[in-house]
């Protein structure tokens, strides 16, 4: 096990994916719970409108995803805001929008021969240094906001009417709560590249709800859980010589499926309760 | 003259441009218990909501105690329906009947000590404490009720308003429940959605009966007129104590 991370790009690739657990299993519980799973796969894609643009215009392909990321972010809240109903059929079309524009910018920048691969399916054995701290700043931020809107965000994801009713002020927490995923999103595409975000966003606040009791526990049980598949997932990279960001997220899958078959085994023993 | 607790005037309420609420006028004077019933669909959560600020209204104006009700964050406790909650959403009890507090930690939203003693003085009262660390989603629907009307109370609020509290809980809640409102209202005015209007006519001082518009009886008595009105069809209606015990002629219904 030591062995496999004793090389400097085994140690900065377990570092990203430690740092990028952080905030991605505190926003995957808040994407979870206030079911916008599809909203973050949107923004994601979107993202890649971004990166094509960056390209184009010759600046950094992270800086245009995360302009571009938050630009979409605050369109879909707003829409989301604005009609609920509607959301979904605007969600779709930004989504595959965004994957088109950036496809097309790609193919208008003179001889650059991108490897879209590493977009699409993540990169973390390449991850550089200045990456690595941006992903330390994203999660300090998302620590900060999270802890100090932790009761709005609670009353805003239980019942968000009620909140409403108490004076919180939803659609500022909203945009809030878009503009973080946006950034762990982002991130996210550096480990395991955007195709496969979704599934790193989802699946450890999707394990953890079941035995957790309050929104803050599910939040620790995410990012342990995501430390869990990092920390397995580039061990079997390593070892297997397999593609990281997709073991990751085989990782995670078979604990996604070992956790309801856990649940569906202890409803048939009558134990759930 | 003093501040009516709710004054609504000639508000109206679309839906994709579909009307919900048409020029609706109501008067709820400080602690009024008034019943609003009407058929489904005739606007009463839609109403409610307008009332909480929750939604605006297309026209027309809202006033809680003569505030905007996004100013009057603190002055309600709202009971919603059952229906919607989330139930498999990882939050507590306690943590539920904290959330009435929000409106009154200011703007770092921090639970104080006093907070979570009214907390734990209410869960007492709707027999709850006991429960106090159980996910709402491990609670039947009647606890889960007591819960969301205990989260109302911790608003200590001066108007409560309920949607159809009674809808999934049996009746020995409901009548208990009908009490502890008559106790509340000595001191707080509590307008409730409801279709047993016929239990409730022990405990109400006035009805108002909707349909996308409002008609509205100062005292706690149904007439006819209204009830037809309202659901533009004569309706049965079985009453105790105050209201006329009365029973209109069945007939062939069809929704309008």
């Amino acid at each position: 096990m030591i062995e496999a991370f004793q090389s400097e790009f085994m140690r900065n690739a377990l570092l990203a994916g430690l740092l990028a657990g952080v905030a991605c299993g505190i926003i995957g519980t808040l994407v979870v719970v206030n079911r916008i799973v599809f909203i973050a796969g949107g923004i994601a894609h979107a993202a890649y409108g971004g990166i094509g643009l960056a390209i184009f215009l010759g600046i950094p392909p992270l800086a245009g995803a995360v302009g571009f990321a938050l630009t979409v972010s605050v369109i879909m809240s707003a829409v989301t805001l604005k009609n609920k109903q509607r959301a979904d059929t605007v969600v779709g079309v930004l989504w595959a929008v965004g994957m088109a524009l950036g496809i097309i910018m790609i193919d208008l920048s003179p001889g650059y021969n991108v490897d879209l691969m590493s977009y699409l399916f993540g990169s973390i054995l390449a991850v550089p240094r200045t990456d690595i701290v941006m992903m330390a700043l994203v999660d300090v931020g998302v620590l900060v906001i999270v802890g100090v809107l932790y009761n709005s965000f609670l009353a805003m994801s239980f019942d968000e009417e009620f909140a409403m009713a108490m004076g919180v002020r939803i659609g500022m927490l909203y945009y809030i709560l878009m503009g973080m995923i946006a950034l762990s999103v982002i991130m996210l595409i550096r480990i395991v590249g955007l195709v496969l975000v979704i599934a790193l966003l989802s699946i450890p606040p999707f394990i953890a709800e079941k035995f957790c009791g309050s929104l803050k526990a599910m939040m620790a049980a995410s990012v342990f859980l995501n430390f869990v598949f990092a920390t397995a997932g580039l061990w079997f990279s390593y070892t297997y010589n397999l593609t990281a960001g997709a073991t990751i997220i085989m990782i995670a899958a078979a604990f996604f499926f070992a956790s309801v078959a856990c649940e569906k085994a202890l409803e048939h023993l009558g134990g759930g309760d | 003259m003093p501040l009516s607790a709710i004054e609504i005037d000639n508000v109206s309420f679309f839906y994709n441009s579909h009307p919900v609420l048409t020029n609706v006028n109501l008067r709820v004077e400080e602690k009024d218990f008034m019943a609003i019933m009407g058929p489904n669909g005739s606007g009463k959560t839609t109403l409610l909501k307008i009332i909480l600020g929750v939604l605006n209204p297309a026209r027309g104006s809202v006033r809680i105690f003569g505030k905007a009700p996004i100013e009057a964050a603190g002055l309600l406790g709202y009971v919603p329906q059952d229906t919607w909650l989330n139930k498999g959403f990882p939050i507590s009890v306690q943590d539920v009947a904290l959330m009435g507090r929000l409106g009154r930690t200011g703007r770092g939203r921090r639970y104080t000590s006093g907070d979570r003693d009214l907390a734990r003085k209410v869960l007492e009262k709707v027999g709850m404490w006991d429960y106090r660390d159980r996910p709402i989603g491990k609670l039947s629907g009647g606890q889960r009720q007591r819960v969301l009307i205990a989260r109302a109370l911790t608003v200590e609020p001066k108007i409560l308003l309920l949607d159809e509290p009674t809808a999934s809980v049996d009746q020995q809640f409901q009548t208990d429940l009908y009490g502890l409102l008559k106790e509340l209202n000595a001191t707080i005015t509590v307008v409730i959605v409801s279709h047993d209007v016929s239990v409730l006519s022990d405990y109400i001082n006035s009805v108002a009966c909707l349909n996308r518009t409002l008609y509205h009886h100062e005292s706690g008595e149904l007439t006819e007129e209204m009830l037809t009105a309202a659901y533009q069809c004569p309706v049965d209606l079985i009453a105790h104590g105050r209201v006329p015990h009365r029973v209109l002629r069945r007939h062939d219904h069809r929704d309008p």
